[in-house]
Order: C-alpha cells, then sequence, then structure tokens
C-alpha cells in the first residue's frame, strides 16, 4: 500500500536504513519460551486461540535463547532463579528486549522477602513493565504493542 | 548475583552409578529452562544412550518464601499469598486456607456458601486439568488439543471474572464465607458451561483416547504399583490411576460433599494411559457434582455472621456503632485465634492439599505448612522414569501434573 | 467426637512409647519422645495400619531452647479412614532426630525441606542436601530468629534516601 507510487522504473524503494530494520525486527519478534509462575499460564492464554498473539508477529517461540531475541519475564524469581536467569539473557544474541510481566517481575509484588528478587531489573535491563497480578493477556499484548514502538523508534547511532 | 555455584561431583556421588565415573554413561542436565518441565524444574539425567539410568530432580527454582511471609501478616491478609501458590488452582488453595483458619477459630459458614464454595472449586478442577491436558498433549506432540483446551478455559476465567473480577487470582472464598455474593448473571454462565462442556471432553477424547500414536506414547509408560504408589505418598489422579481410591471429598468430606453424588474414577495399570483417562473421567464427575449443587443451590447469607471474625456488611456500617467498631477492628489489627493447631487437607485437581496452621493466640499465624500434592509427586520421578527412554520422560512429567508453584512455595 | 478405634490406636501408642496427648479442635494429637520416633513410626505402619505419611514439618518455638522445635507428623489410614497427628518435640541445640526414610519412601524430601528450612539434621538420611534454597545458601529461612528480609518500597519522594541504606551491589 502506498508503496506502488514510490516504485521507480528499477523496481526500488528507498528508505532509510533505520526504519527497514527497525520494521523488520518488530514484526517478526521470537520470544523466548520461559514461563516461571502464575504469569507463565497467562502468557500461555495470550498465546491460544481466544487472544492470539501471532496477530503481532510473535507466534513462534523459541525454546532456546541462542534463536530468541525477546524475554518475557513471567512470574517471580527466587534467588535461586536470578543467575540462570542472567546467564539465559547473556546467552540472548543482540539485538534483545526484555519485558517484565507481572507485578513480581516488576518489582517483586506482594512477595517482599529473602527469596524473591524485588525486580526483575536488578539482574537485567527491562523494556517494559507489564502490571497485574496475573496481567490479562491483552496487558501483555499491550505491552508487546509498547515494545514494538519503542524499537520502531531506535536510532542507528544507538546500535553500536 | 550472577555466579552459578558448581556442583562438584563429589556431592552427588551417592546419587549416580558407578558407570558414570567411568565415562559409560552420560550426566546431562535438563532444565530450569526447558519447554517440557512444565516450569522451572531442573532434573540432572545419568544416561546411557538415550535410556535414563538415573533422573535426580533439583527443585527450588521458584521458592517463593510463601510460609515464612504468611507469618507476618494478618489471618486476612495472607490470604493473597496463598492464591499464588499453586497458581493452577488458586480458589482451591484459598479453599484450604481458610477452611484451616475456620477450623481454627471455630466458625460456621452457611449453606449458599459452602455450595457456591463447591461450585467454584469444581470448576476450578476443570480448568486446571484443561491445562494439564493441554500442555501434556503438546509434550507428546499433538498441538491442537492445547488450542481447544485454553478455548474452554476461557469461558472457566470468565465466571470467575464474573464473581470476584480477578481471572485468576481471585481471593474470593474468604474465613466464614465468601467476599461478597455471587451476581446474577453467575448461575446462566455456569448452566451454559454446563451445557457444552460434555461435547468439548468428547471433542478431546476424539482426539487422543483412541489415537495410536498418543497410545504408543502413554500405554506402559512409568507405570507404579499400588503399594509404591501409597508408600511414595503419591495423591489425586495419580494415585487413583494406580488402584487406590483415596479422595478427600470422600475420605473427609469438607464443604457439604458428602451430599454429592458421584463417583471416584479408578484405573489399576498406573501408567500415563491410565492417569489421563482418571483425569478425563474426573473431569465428567466435576460437571456432575456442578449440575448437583447447582440444582440446589440455596438462597439466604453468604457470610457467617460472627461478627468477631467476619466484616459487617458495607450497609451497617453507615448505621450502627458496634458494626463501624468491629469493621475497624478487623481491618486493622485483624482477628485472634485461640493457641493450637490445626491440620485441614481438600483434594486439590493434583491430590491432597493440606495446610497445617498454628497459633500462638495473636492475630497472626504463628506457623503455616503446606502439604501440596506436586511435592509427593514429583518426588516419585526417579522411579518412574528408570529404564526409559529420554522422551518418555517427557511424558511422565506430563502425566504426573506437577506445577512448580506448588513445590517449592 | 473420635472415633473408638482411633482412640484405641492413640491409648496402645501412648502405652508403648511413653507419649502424652493435647486436645485441640476436636483432634488429639500424640506426642512421642524424639529418640523413639522411628521405632513408632515403625508401629504405626505396621501393626496401627496407616500406610500413608500425608504431611511432615515443623515449628519453630525460638527463643524456648528446650524444646525448641516441633515435628509434625500426619498419617493416614486409607482403607479405615483415620488420621492420626503426632508432635516430636527436639532440643534446638544441635537439633536432629533420626529419618523416616525407611519406613515411609516419601519422608525423603519432606525431610529434606525441614533441614534445608529449619536446619534439623536427620540421622541416616540417605541424601541429605538443601532442596529449595542455593547449596550455598547461608542460615534456615523458616527459623524464627531469621529476619524475612524485608526490602523498604522506593517511591519518588523518598528513593535517594532509601538508596543510601540499600546494601552494595543492588538495584542502581
Amino acid at each position: 500500500m502506498g508503496v506502488e507510487q514510490k516504485l521507480g522504473e528499477m523496481g526500488v524503494v528507498t528508505a532509510r536504513l533505520e526504519d527497514v530494520v527497525n520494521w523488520g525486527r518488530t514484526n517478526a519478534m521470537w520470544p523466548m519460551l520461559f514461563g516461571l509462575a502464575c504469569c507463565a499460564i497467562e502468557m500461555m492464554s495470550a498465546q491460544a486461540a481466544n487472544y492470539d498473539m501471532s496477530r503481532f508477529g510473535m507466534e513462534l517461540m523459541r525454546p532456546s535463547p541462542r534463536q530468541s531475541d525477546l524475554m518475557i519475564v513471567a512470574g517471580r524469581v527466587s534467588r535461586k532463579m536470578a543467575p540462570v536467569l542472567r546467564r539465559l539473557y547473556e546467552q540472548m544474541p543482540d539485538p534483545k528486549w526484555v519485558i517484565a510481566m507481572g507485578d513480581c517481575a516488576s518489582s517483586g509484588g506482594v512477595f517482599n522477602n529473602y527469596a524473591v528478587v524485588q525486580g526483575v531489573d536488578e539482574i537485567v535491563p527491562v523494556d517494559v513493565y507489564v502490571s497485574g497480578c496475573p496481567p490479562r493477556p491483552e496487558a501483555l499484548i499491550h505491552g508487546v504493542v509498547t515494545l514494538h514502538e519503542k524499537v520502531r523508534k531506535e536510532k542507528i547511532k544507538d546500535w553500536a | 548475583m550472577t555466579d552459578i555455584k558448581e556442583v562438584s561431583y563429589e556431592e552427588i556421588r551417592h546419587l549416580v552409578s558407578d558407570r558414570a565415573l567411568e565415562g559409560e554413561t552420560m550426566l546431562l542436565n535438563m532444565g530450569p529452562q526447558h519447554p517440557s518441565t512444565h516450569g522451572v524444574l531442573r532434573l540432572l539425567l545419568e544416561l546411557d544412550g538415550e535410556k535414563v539410568v538415573n533422573c535426580i530432580p533439583d527443585v527450588g527454582f521458584l521458592h517463593t518464601g510463601i510460609e515464612k511471609n504468611m507469618e507476618s501478616k494478618t489471618y486476612q491478609k495472607a490470604e493473597v499469598m496463598t492464591d499464588r501458590m499453586d497458581y493452577m488452582n488458586p480458589l482451591g488453595n484459598n479453599l484450604t486456607y481458610v477452611l484451616a483458619v475456620e477450623k481454627l477459630v471455630g466458625l460456621d459458614v452457611p449453606e449458599r456458601a459452602q455450595a457456591i464454595r463447591v461450585i467454584l472449586a469444581e470448576l476450578q478442577r476443570i480448568s486446571s486439568h484443561l491445562v494439564w491436558l493441554g500442555t501434556s498433549a503438546l509434550d507428546v506432540a499433538a498441538m491442537s488439543v492445547f488450542l481447544y483446551c485454553f478455548r474452554e478455559r476461557e469461558q472457566i476465567l470468565n465466571i470467575f471474572e464474573l464473581v470476584s473480577g480477578q481471572r485468576m487470582m481471585t481471593t474470593y472464598f474468604r474465613p466464614g464465607g465468601l467476599w461478597r455474593d455471587v451476581p446474577s448473571g453467575f448461575e446462566q454462565a455456569v448452566r451454559e458451561f454446563l451445557e457444552v462442556m460434555p461435547h468439548r471432553i468428547d471433542e478431546y477424547e476424539a482426539l487422543l483416547t483412541k489415537n495410536p500414536l498418543f497410545l504408543d506414547r502413554t500405554l506402559g509408560i512409568g507405570s507404579i504399583s499400588a503399594e509404591d504408589a501409597l508408600n511414595w505418598g503419591l495423591t489425586g489422579a495419580t494415585l487413583r490411576a494406580s488402584g487406590v481410591s483415596y479422595d478427600l471429598r470422600r475420605f473427609a468430606p469438607y464443604s457439604g460433599y458428602e451430599q454429592y453424588d458421584f463417583e471416584i474414577p479408578l484405573r489399576t495399570e498406573g501408567d500415563v494411559y491410565a492417569r489421563y483417562i482418571v483425569r478425563i473421567l474426573e473431569m465428567r464427575q466435576s460437571l456432575r457434582i456442578i449440575e448437583q449443587a447447582l440444582r440446589k443451590l440455596p438462597a439466604g447469607p453468604v457470610r457467617s455472621s460472627n461478627r468477631k471474625f467476619v466484616p459487617p456488611p458495607r450497609s451497617e456500617i453507615g448505621t450502627s456503632m458496634e458494626a463501624l467498631i468491629h469493621h475497624f477492628k478487623l481491618w486493622t489489627e485483624g482477628f485472634s485465634a485461640p493457641q493450637g493447631s490445626v491440620y485441614v487437607a481438600t483434594e486439590s485437581p493434583r491430590g491432597e492439599l493440606g495446610c497445617f496452621l498454628e497459633s500462638d493466640g495473636g492475630p497472626k499465624p504463628y506457623r503455616v505448612h503446606f502439604r501440596t500434592p506436586s511435592f509427593d509427586n514429583l518426588q516419585v520421578l526417579p522411579k518412574l522414569s528408570k529404564g526409559f527412554l529420554v522422551a518418555d520422560l517427557v511424558a511422565i512429567i506430563g502425566s504426573v501434573d506437577i506445577v512448580l508453584g506448588d513445590i517449592d512455595r | 467426637m473420635m472415633s473408638e478405634k482411633l482412640s484405641q490406636h492413640i491409648t496402645s501408642l501412648v502405652e508403648k512409647f511413653e507419649g502424652t496427648t493435647a486436645e485441640f479442635a476436636g483432634e488429639t494429637t500424640v506426642i512421642i519422645p524424639a529418640e523413639r520416633i522411628e521405632s513408632a513410626a515403625r508401629f504405626i505402619h505396621d501393626y496401627l495400619g496407616f500406610k500413608f505419611l500425608s504431611c511432615l514439618t515443623a515449628v519453630d518455638y525460638y527463643p524456648q531452647d528446650e524444646p525448641r522445635f516441633h515435628l509434625f507428623y500426619r498419617f493416614n489410614s486409607i482403607p479405615e479412614a483415620l488420621s492420626l497427628n503426632v508432635r516430636v518435640p527436639v532440643s534446638g541445640i544441635n537439633p536432629s532426630i533420626s529419618t523416616l526414610e525407611k519406613v515411609y519412601s516419601n519422608a525423603n524430601w519432606h525431610e529434606r525441606e525441614v533441614y534445608d528450612l529449619f536446619g534439623i539434621k536427620f540421622e541416616g538420611h540417605s541424601d541429605l542436601r538443601r532442596l529449595v534454597m542455593p547449596a550455598d545458601w547461608q542460615g534456615h529461612p523458616l527459623r524464627k530468629d531469621y529476619p524475612l528480609g524485608y526490602e523498604e518500597p522506593q517511591y519518588t519522594f523518598n528513593y535517594e534516601e532509601i538508596s543510601v541504606r540499600k546494601p552494595k551491589g543492588s538495584r542502581e
């Protein structure tokens, strides 16, 4: 749509590299299949027929961190899990993003005690926080769309 | 924080066979991030080719400190934590906890509240079994079942949202009754569900029960005898598939389960397929119970009138000084329970969910412990999986239906 | 309203193992001395027919030292539909008790959990490692003298103030 007018005789479209790369990154994000607790069940609901997250190019959950570029931290992170989570994050290839899904991943939620990390942002950089305990699937989808918007605005000089 | 402590070979020496020392067998790590372990379970496998020689589960990756945290909250506030324990069965956890509190302080529950509790607890059982069915079928490579199961699950979650405003973590049962009465559309919504669900279960069965691919993956896999199952503390469908008729709803009825007419599905094979059949039949029995409870649903209050433990209705607060005082006392310092301890168990979708509650006479629980079904059910995994292939191990994990939040708490 | 059978079982248990009983909320709990729990468990399993260990946990009565801990066991007899509660006092100085693993296999993990969270040693246990906490964790979290580990929530108005107090290495 709209591209036809821009097609010259040579069939070439000119666009800014930033826009093309960001467009490519947003529409085929592969989240890591990584459920921790209650939120993972809502994440599964978001994947299932009623909410169908594949409408946003997100249907391909990769169990391997090597193949994924988005980590949805769905649930509380315990002190025992924290090093594992960090290692998984480091195993993901760049560029990579993190969504903290739910109150526990964002801030520790109701569990303010010895066992739970008070927010996953103590371990990995977080791009989008989704509130709710657990968030509805719509809320997760909203978080994903917000992340897409953020990625679309990324600048070439920040890519490093 | 990012250091992972390496476990030396000496520490696990007693758990693996001598062949591992000579390098004949291979030690392989499965999890904690693995699609088939249903959460953050880590298994250390000793493999001879593809055959499992030893399986050493490592849990605790979801340890949340719920038991300790509940000690620092009043009885009402602590209930919020119970939802998040076994996250497939939040209402069942609430039920166990409130039954324990009610037994501790000697609180009565009106008939209507009990019937609604039964309806919702059975709906929760079905929704939990649906998640189990979808994910364990996914493990043995039947993808579409998952999509169908979650369709019906959404219908149940809509009912929960209708009554409590939340899809999963409802905290709807309170000591002495319910948070509030169900809204007017409740009975209609449950009836609609009762109407479609039997056909939907037929659909799942059409996909799996006689499917040769499914039979190949499940028949004769991971079997356990009745005696062993009992000795290992298995409960729920995993125990009943081995032929022991132990269901807390019959063994020690609560919330008026003795009034309902239902069967306890039993199989004797004790393998993965038997567990599947038992759970499918359980869903049908749950529908029967819901129907009976809905038919006799009595009118009346849904909360006990004992103002020492149950807050007064909003309407009274404006007119009665005493009600205002009770309300203030209950929501600031909470109620005190007599010194002593109780143990209450209910039948969760996974088995015996027990709550050990001890009070020192104050407004906060002195000690709370949950005896959770997944804890014992997972413990037997090394025994179940010995000698089977890694692919069978995945089917076995699916069939014992564990929830890691339930194990680690 | 305890059933007659259960009261017979309790009487025989009390006589044989120098136990005492306590009543609360319509249930009787048998208190058995720590050194006799293994033989008592065998008796409960083999002669009284309680084949199912349903719950095993501990309670900490800190700062009281003698006994500091109580272990709580619950046994079920499925054919008779009976449940039996047993409590065992354990001293707070080098707390240890013999394992029930050889009688009830599922005591294995329950005892590991109690060891992990309370620091009670189980003599003769085949695999006494920490169960839920990391292997290098210090202390036993469910003891009453172990702090809850509460972290102050930071808001915009007191963010700086709390940041100063926070231990190093946590959130910047």
